[in-house]
């Protein structure tokens, strides 16, 4: 065991902290709130080239060869500057699961362009009605001809909007609830049949409702084999969550270093307010919640890695709790010590609590992964 | 950064695991299987066990009796030591006076305590708290006048952890008046036979003899036995206050609760099932297992820096906050797993519980002590703030100024 980050690891995190500094900082991701995009193709082109996308991936999919905790340190940075661009839909989502199940081909016509910052995806898997269930799917997709027709509608589309690149799950078999049955596909984002209703969410950022009907695609479509998606579908979710908590880990660095700094300089009775022991107390938990973050935060993103499904699960579930539990004490209480400021937009602080809160509730939120956790061998012994 | 264990790790897994197995007596067995409570005795006689081998203090350097193992090696001899309920070995020695030794004392200080420390022949208890300064540490009173070559000790010390089976105190007493109170403070080491020294034990909530007050009237130390130089008591105590603090979260104690709560709740019945059929339970319990899961993260990362080089800084104090704060809870849910039986107590026939939740009520009482012993997590929060945030000092916290001394107005 080793805690201490490589020379390689440092390096990359000054350079992504320094892009935040002078090319990313919090002013860019507030003008593309209103941008129809939200982000921007040319700083995305731009982090393709400095190889930040393609970090995790092997050399022969043309990545780096790195770790994911190497891409879980450039979320922690980029979340500093709430830089918009689709890195988690696109890389973490789209990406790993074109890179875990695409045939050379697929990697060459969508995971490529992907990693060098010349196209995005997205993940469409959400339902109205099937919540963190990751099987449950009523989108259906049926042979026609050579390939396969879908039809259904996908919910909370992370850069749905605009996405080059689909990876859609839907049916080929089974009911609603069933495992079996549940396929992937890779399609285009502007394939015949498919409307995509644009979602503007609390965190700014940009989502989409989309709409399959009819749309035809060819037998090349289909990623691994059919009717077995389950498995790689909910090792993606698992990534993702684990990216999630590094992204938010960035962000709570943010709000308790700001609410530190706000307490050390705001002044009323004469005194900085730091100097009141109710709100020094609650600065003292929030700095003990912040540091059990970070390391739950590097465990979920080593074990991402790791080939231990049931070690994997628990690792990230244990982080994503924390997260979101430990992570809404420093959230709410960084609002709470700026006091009327920090409900105000002007102020950094009410966007980064809004991110982390969406963060919260994307790819499970805490009751979730309790119960997942509950339910696993690790926690119920080989006695049961 | 990387967390997996190699084959060595592996291999060294099992030879701690094996070598468990083989040193318990039965006697300890049997009281670890009914899930810990040992005796003094018993502790004492694991820790010569464990000495023999060579393995009683694996953190301290190697030329002083340590093991020369890196933080991995003692994570995974933590980890099976846990595993195995094995008893606790006392803190104040090996964890404590032990490490400042090492790191203050003189070359005869060193020689004359550190054997008999690693061995167990010679067991420590801490004299801090006062009747009048449990916070506020600084304002101890215990008076030590120089006479001769010794110190002559006048007052008392409070809170003295198992002083009535301890051989050695290590002790902060006031050498000086004059100046800020916590430079008037000196370190130093008693012996409990000394004449004068009396230690009266007193119960806690938990039913035991856990502490002690300690009386001192005209007791003699050498000079000799003082670490650190006269008035150097506070350094020494700061310096201490992190070793304390590594050790003080009892992460060790909750993950043997956890596994006994899962236990008591797969044995209580309820209904024509057990309480385990619960789900509202497990999801309960479930949630806590997780938050250790993320106490033992922050306690590698500890373990760690220290292995690099680093003293355990103002950091540890997270893990006495959080983990005496979710031992706690632990406890709590195992009195709720025990319903109507959260009554039992000391002494109960056997058979009304499992034999294992027979200590449950007690301890937990006891525990009630963990957010307050080793400096009160209200004083952790303090010095994360102080110390690390870097904010001000409380308003209360702030050396009032002494008004000025006028001469009364007579009266005409």
């Amino acid at each position: 065991m080793d805690f201490e980050l490589s020379k390689e690891q440092r390096m990359i995190v000054g350079s992504v902290a320094t892009f935040v500094k002078e090319d990313s900082p919090v002013e860019r991701f507030r003008e593309m709130r209103n941008d129809d995009r939200g982000w921007d193709p040319v700083v995305w082109k731009q982090m393709g080239d400095y190889g930040w996308l393609a970090i995790a991936f092997s050399e022969e999919d043309g990545g780096i060869g790195g770790s994911f905790l190497d891409m879980a340190l450039i979320l922690e940075q980029l979340a500093h500057g709430l830089v918009p661009e689709p890195y988690i839909p696109s890389v973490v989502l789209a990406g790993g699961l074109l890179a875990r199940l695409g045939s050379a081909e697929q990697k060459q016509r969508a995971l490529r362009p992907i990693l060098d910052g010349d196209a995005s995806a997205a993940l469409a898997y959400g339902e109205r009605q099937s919540r963190y269930d990751l099987t449950d799917c009523l989108t259906r997709a049926e042979r026609s001809g050579d390939g396969y027709r879908l039809d259904g509608e996908k919910t909370w589309v992370l850069n749905g909007h605009s996405a080059d690149w689909l990876v859609v799950s839907g049916r080929t078999g089974g009911s609603q609830l069933d495992r079996e049955g549940l396929s992937l596909f890779l399609i285009p984002a502007d394939a015949a049949g498919i409307t995509r209703t644009p979602v503007r969410g609390m965190d700014g950022q940009l989502t989409a409702f989309l709409r399959f009907d009819g749309v035809e695609v060819g037998a090349d479509a289909l990623l691994g084999t059919e009717g077995q998606g389950a498995d790689a579908l909910e090792w993606a979710i698992d990534r993702a969550a684990a990216a999630a908590c590094a992204e938010g880990q960035g962000l709570l660095q943010q709000m308790f270093s700001r609410t530190v700094e706000y307490l050390n300089q705001r002044e009323q009775f004469g005194v900085k307010i730091g100097s009141f022991q109710a709100l020094q107390h609650r600065a003292a938990d929030m700095f003990a919640e912040v540091e059990l973050c970070k390391g739950t935060m590097i465990l979920a993103a080593l074990e991402a890695d790791s080939d231990d499904a049931e070690k994997r699960r628990a690792e990230i579930s244990a982080a994503k709790l924390q997260l979101s539990d430990g992570g809404w004490y420093v959230q709410e209480n960084a609002i709470q010590l700026h006091g009327g400021v920090g409900v105000t937009d002007e102020q950094d602080v009410g966007l980064y609590f809004k991110r982390l809160r969406v963060l919260q509730g994307l790819f499970g939120d805490a009751d979730h992964h309790v119960g997942r956790y509950a339910r696993s061998s690790r926690f119920v012994g080989a006695a049961s | 950064m990387d967390m997996t264990f190699t084959p060595e790790d592996h291999a060294f897994r099992e030879e701690v695991r094996s070598f468990i197995a083989a040193a318990m007596t039965p006697d300890i067995r049997e009281a670890a299987e009914k899930g810990g409570g040992f005796s003094h005795e018993q502790t004492m006689e694991w820790h010569r066990i464990l000495a023999e081998k060579g393995w009683s203090a694996p953190h301290w350097p190697e030329e002083h009796g340590g093991t020369g193992w890196d933080a991995t090696k003692r994570f995974i001899f933590n980890e099976e030591m846990v595993h195995a309920n094995a008893p606790s070995l006392s803190p104040f020695g090996l964890g404590m006076v032990g490490p400042l030794l090492i790191q203050f004392g003189t070359e005869e200080q060193k020689a004359r305590f550190l054997p008999k420390i690693l061995t167990g022949e010679e067991t420590w208890c801490q004299g801090y708290s006062e009747p009048n300064a449990g916070s506020d540490l600084a304002s101890l009173q215990l008076r030590a006048d120089k006479d001769g070559d010794d110190y002559v000790l006048n007052g008392q010390k409070t809170w003295t952890s198992a002083a009535q089976d301890a051989d050695w105190i290590f002790l902060l007493c006031r050498t000086s008046s004059a100046g800020q109170k916590q430079d008037g403070i000196t370190f130093l080491l008693a012996d409990m036979k000394t004449p004068g020294i009396e230690a009266k034990p007193f119960l806690t909530l938990g039913g035991t003899l856990a502490f002690c007050d300690t009386y001192f009237s005209d007791a003699r130390v050498p000079q000799a036995n003082r670490v650190g130089p006269e008035g150097g008591g506070w350094t020494m105590a700061k310096a201490l206050l992190g070793h304390e603090r590594t050790g003080i979260g009892g992460i060790s104690t909750s993950a043997r609760w956890l596994s006994q709560v899962k236990r008591l709740a797969r044995e209580t019945p309820v209904g024509a099932g057990t309480l385990w059929d619960d789900e509202s339970f497990r999801l309960r319990l479930a949630r806590l297992e997780m938050r250790h899961r993320a106490l033992a993260m922050a306690n590698y990362r500890t373990l760690a820096a220290a292995q690099l080089g680093h003293a355990p800084g103002p950091e540890s104090s997270i893990l006495k906050l959080v983990g005496t704060e979710l031992l706690q809870e632990v406890t709590e849910l195992a009195l709720d797993a025990l319903g109507p039986a959260a009554q039992v107590w000391l002494g109960a026939p056997e058979g009304v519980v499992p034999d294992f939740a027979r200590q449950m009520t007690s301890e937990f009482n006891y525990l009630r002590a963990a957010t307050i012993y080793g400096g009160s997590n209200e004083i952790q929060k303090n010095i994360i703030c102080k110390a690390i945030l870097g904010l001000p000092d409380p308003l209360s916290m702030r050396r009032l100024k002494t008004p000025e001394r006028t001469a009364p107005a007579v009266a005409g």
